[in-house]
C-alpha cells in the first residue's frame, strides 16, 4: 500500500474543508482499503467520514432520510426499513457477509467499484476502468458475471451493489455536498454507463461527498421483495438479482417497480417491463411477457447468455411472490 | 490515540497503513487472530469491535482509535477456563486444523447477540417479525462470512446451535 495522509472528520463541514479536491472519503473501508492494498487505488489522502452523524429519520411526507455513514447492518435491521421498504432490507442482507455489513456504510456501498476479475488483476490483465486506453480482457475472457445491458466496447463490468438495486426500484434520491454547495440527484442518474470513459463510475465531482439518501413512501415500496441468484447460496455476488414492488388496486397493477442487479454498470431499472405491467391484472403470463420486453434489449457475451433466461424467470418468480399470481 | 484491546490500552501505530490485523499479530504478539485471504473473503481475521463483528484485515488500525476490540485471547475466563462456545467447538468437532477457529468463534459470539436482539437475516421468512427460531439455515446464513477449508461446517453449526439453545452466552 502506498503512503497516504489520514485525517478524521468530526462533521461534514470539516470533512469538506479537509478533503479539498484531492482526497478520498473513507467509510467502512471494505472496498477502498482492499483496492489500496492492491495499488489499484492510491489516494494521496483519506478523510475518514465513518464517524459522522449516522441517523435514520422520518421525513415530513412519510419517507425516510438515511445518513451516508449509517452502517449497512443498521439500515437492514431498522424497523422502518423492514416494514416500509422490505426490498431494501432484504437487498442489504443479501450483500457480502455479516462482518462486512457491520463495517460498510451506505455512502460507501453506493461508491463501491466493480468486482470484475480483470479490474482487480493489475499484474496480468488489461482493463480500461483501471487504466484508460489499455483495453478490456473481459470482452473475450471469462465473462460469466458481466453486463448484458449498457456495456460498451471498452468495458462490460457490472456494479456489484445489492442495496443500489433496491434504491433504484424505490426511486431513491442521493444528497450530495461539495465546494459548490449541495445538490440532489436521483440514484438512477448517479452511476454512469461506461461509454468511452469506463474509468468514471459516477457523476460525483472531485471532493464531493454523499451525505444521505432519501426514500419516498409508497404502497409499492411496502409490498416489495428482493431475490438474488448466485453461484453459492450466500456471500457471493449476484448473477442476477431482482428488486420489485407492486401495488394492486381493484385487481389491477396500480404501481410497479422493477430493477435488476448483476446486469449493468449501474442498477438497471426495468422501465420496459413496468410499462407492460402497469394497469393490467397480475398473471404469470403477463410477468413473462413483461420480462421479455425488458430482456429484448440484452446484448450478451460468450459466458453470460444464460442471464437472459435467468432474469426472465427471476422477474416472474418475484412478481408472482408479491401478487400471489404464481400459477 | 489509543485502542483498547481485551481490556488493555495500546497506542495507535504511527504508520496509518497498518491494518488492525497486522497491529494485533505483528506488533502486539496477539497471534490468535489469523491472517487468511487478507482481502475480506474468508473471515479468519474476525474480531469484535464495540460489540460488532468486523474483519480486522480490512480495518486500518487508526480506524479503531478509541474503540474496544475483543479478540480470541480475550474470551477465556480470568482463571483460564474456556468460554462455553470454545467448549462446544471441542465437543462437536467444530474444527480440524483450527486455523479458521478464532474467527469462527468471535463471529459466532457476536452473531448470537445479533440474533437475540432480533436482527433479521436474508433467510428470515418475515422481516418485520424478525427471526423466530434458531434453525440451522439461519445459523449457516449468518455464518457465511467464515470459511472452513477443512469442511468442519457441520460441527461448527452444531456447536453454535448447542450454545444458542443452552443460553450459555
Amino acid at each position: 500500500m502506498r503512503s497516504f495522509e489520514y485525517r478524521r472528520a468530526a462533521d461534514r463541514t470539516e470533512a469538506l474543508s479537509i478533503a479539498g479536491t484531492g482526497a478520498r472519503y473513507l467509510g467502512g473501508g471494505t472496498n477502498l482499503v482492499d483496492l489500496m492494498r492492491q495499488n489499484i487505488e492510491a489516494p494521496a489522502a483519506l478523510v475518514d467520514v465513518s464517524r459522522l452523524p449516522a441517523e435514520i429519520e422520518d421525513t415530513p411526507n412519510g419517507g425516510l432520510l438515511v445518513g451516508a455513514a449509517v452502517r449497512n447492518s443498521t439500515l437492514a435491521a431498522h424497523p422502518a426499513v423492514r416494514t416500509r421498504y422490505p426490498m431494501l432490507s432484504r437487498a442489504l442482507l443479501a450483500g457480502a457477509s455479516a462482518q462486512i455489513r457491520n463495517m460498510a456504510t451506505v455512502g460507501g456501498n453506493i461508491l463501491q467499484r466493480t468486482r470484475c476479475a480483470y479490474f482487480y488483476d493489475a499484474a496480468g490483465s488489461r482493463c480500461n476502468k483501471r487504466e484508460p486506453g489499455a483495453g478490456c480482457d473481459a470482452i473475450e475472457g471469462f465473462n460469466r458475471y458481466h453486463a448484458i445491458f449498457g456495456a460498451s466496447e471498452h468495458c462490460i463490468a457490472t456494479h456489484p451493489s445489492d442495496m443500489c438495486v433496491a434504491l433504484a426500484a424505490l426511486d431513491a434520491t442521493v444528497h450530495l455536498s461539495g465546494s459548490a454547495g449541495e445538490r440532489s440527484v436521483p440514484l438512477l442518474d448517479f452511476h454512469r454507463l461506461p461509454g468511452d470513459h469506463p474509468e468514471i463510475d459516477t457523476i460525483l465531482q472531485p471532493g464531493e461527498m454523499i451525505t444521505a439518501i432519501e426514500l419516498a413512501p409508497s404502497p409499492a415500496a411496502a409490498n416489495s421483495a428482493y431475490r438474488k441468484v448466485r453461484d453459492r447460496s450466500s456471500y457471493a455476488f449476484a448473477l442476477i438479482s431482482v428488486a420489485a414492488g407492486v401495488e394492486i388496486a381493484a385487481g389491477k397493477i396500480a404501481d410497479i417497480r422493477v430493477a435488476l442487479g448483476g446486469v449493468a454498470a449501474k442498477p438497471w431499472r426495468a422501465a420496459r417491463a413496468e410499462e407492460v405491467l402497469r394497469g393490467k391484472a397480475p398473471a404469470r403470463e403477463l410477468f413473462l411477457k413483461a420480462a421479455d420486453a425488458e430482456l429484448a434489449a440484452a446484448n450478451t457475451f460468450d459466458g453470460n447468455a444464460f442471464k437472459v433466461e435467468l432474469a426472465k424467470r427471476t422477474i416472474a418468480a418475484v412478481l408472482g411472490e408479491l401478487t400471489g399470481a404464481e400459477a | 490515540m489509543a485502542i483498547v484491546i481485551n481490556g488493555s490500552e495500546y497506542p495507535v501505530p504511527d504508520d496509518v497503513r497498518v491494518s488492525l490485523l497486522d497491529l494485533l499479530r505483528e506488533r502486539l504478539g496477539l497471534t490468535g487472530t489469523k491472517l487468511g485471504c487478507n482481502q475480506g473473503g474468508c473471515g479468519a481475521c474476525t474480531v469484535i469491535i464495540d460489540g460488532a463483528r468486523v474483519l480486522s484485515c480490512l480495518t486500518l488500525a487508526v480506524q479503531a482509535d478509541g474503540r474496544e476490540v475483543q479478540t480470541i485471547e480475550g474470551l477465556a475466563a480470568s482463571d483460564g477456563g474456556l468460554h462455553p462456545l470454545q467448549k462446544a467447538f471441542i465437543e462437536h468437532d467444530g474444527f480440524q486444523c483450527g486455523y479458521c477457529t478464532p474467527g469462527q468463534i468471535c463471529s459466532a459470539i457476536a452473531m448470537v447477540a445479533e440474533f437475540r436482539r432480533g436482527d433479521p437475516s436474508y433467510v428470515t421468512p418475515n422481516l418485520s417479525d424478525g427471526p423466530k427460531a434458531t434453525t440451522k439455515q439461519e445459523i449457516r446464513e449468518r455464518m457465511s462470512g467464515n470459511l472452513c477449508r477443512c469442511g468442519a461446517h457441520n460441527g461448527i453449526v452444531d456447536a453454535i446451535e448447542d450454545m444458542l439453545s443452552g443460553g450459555a452466552v
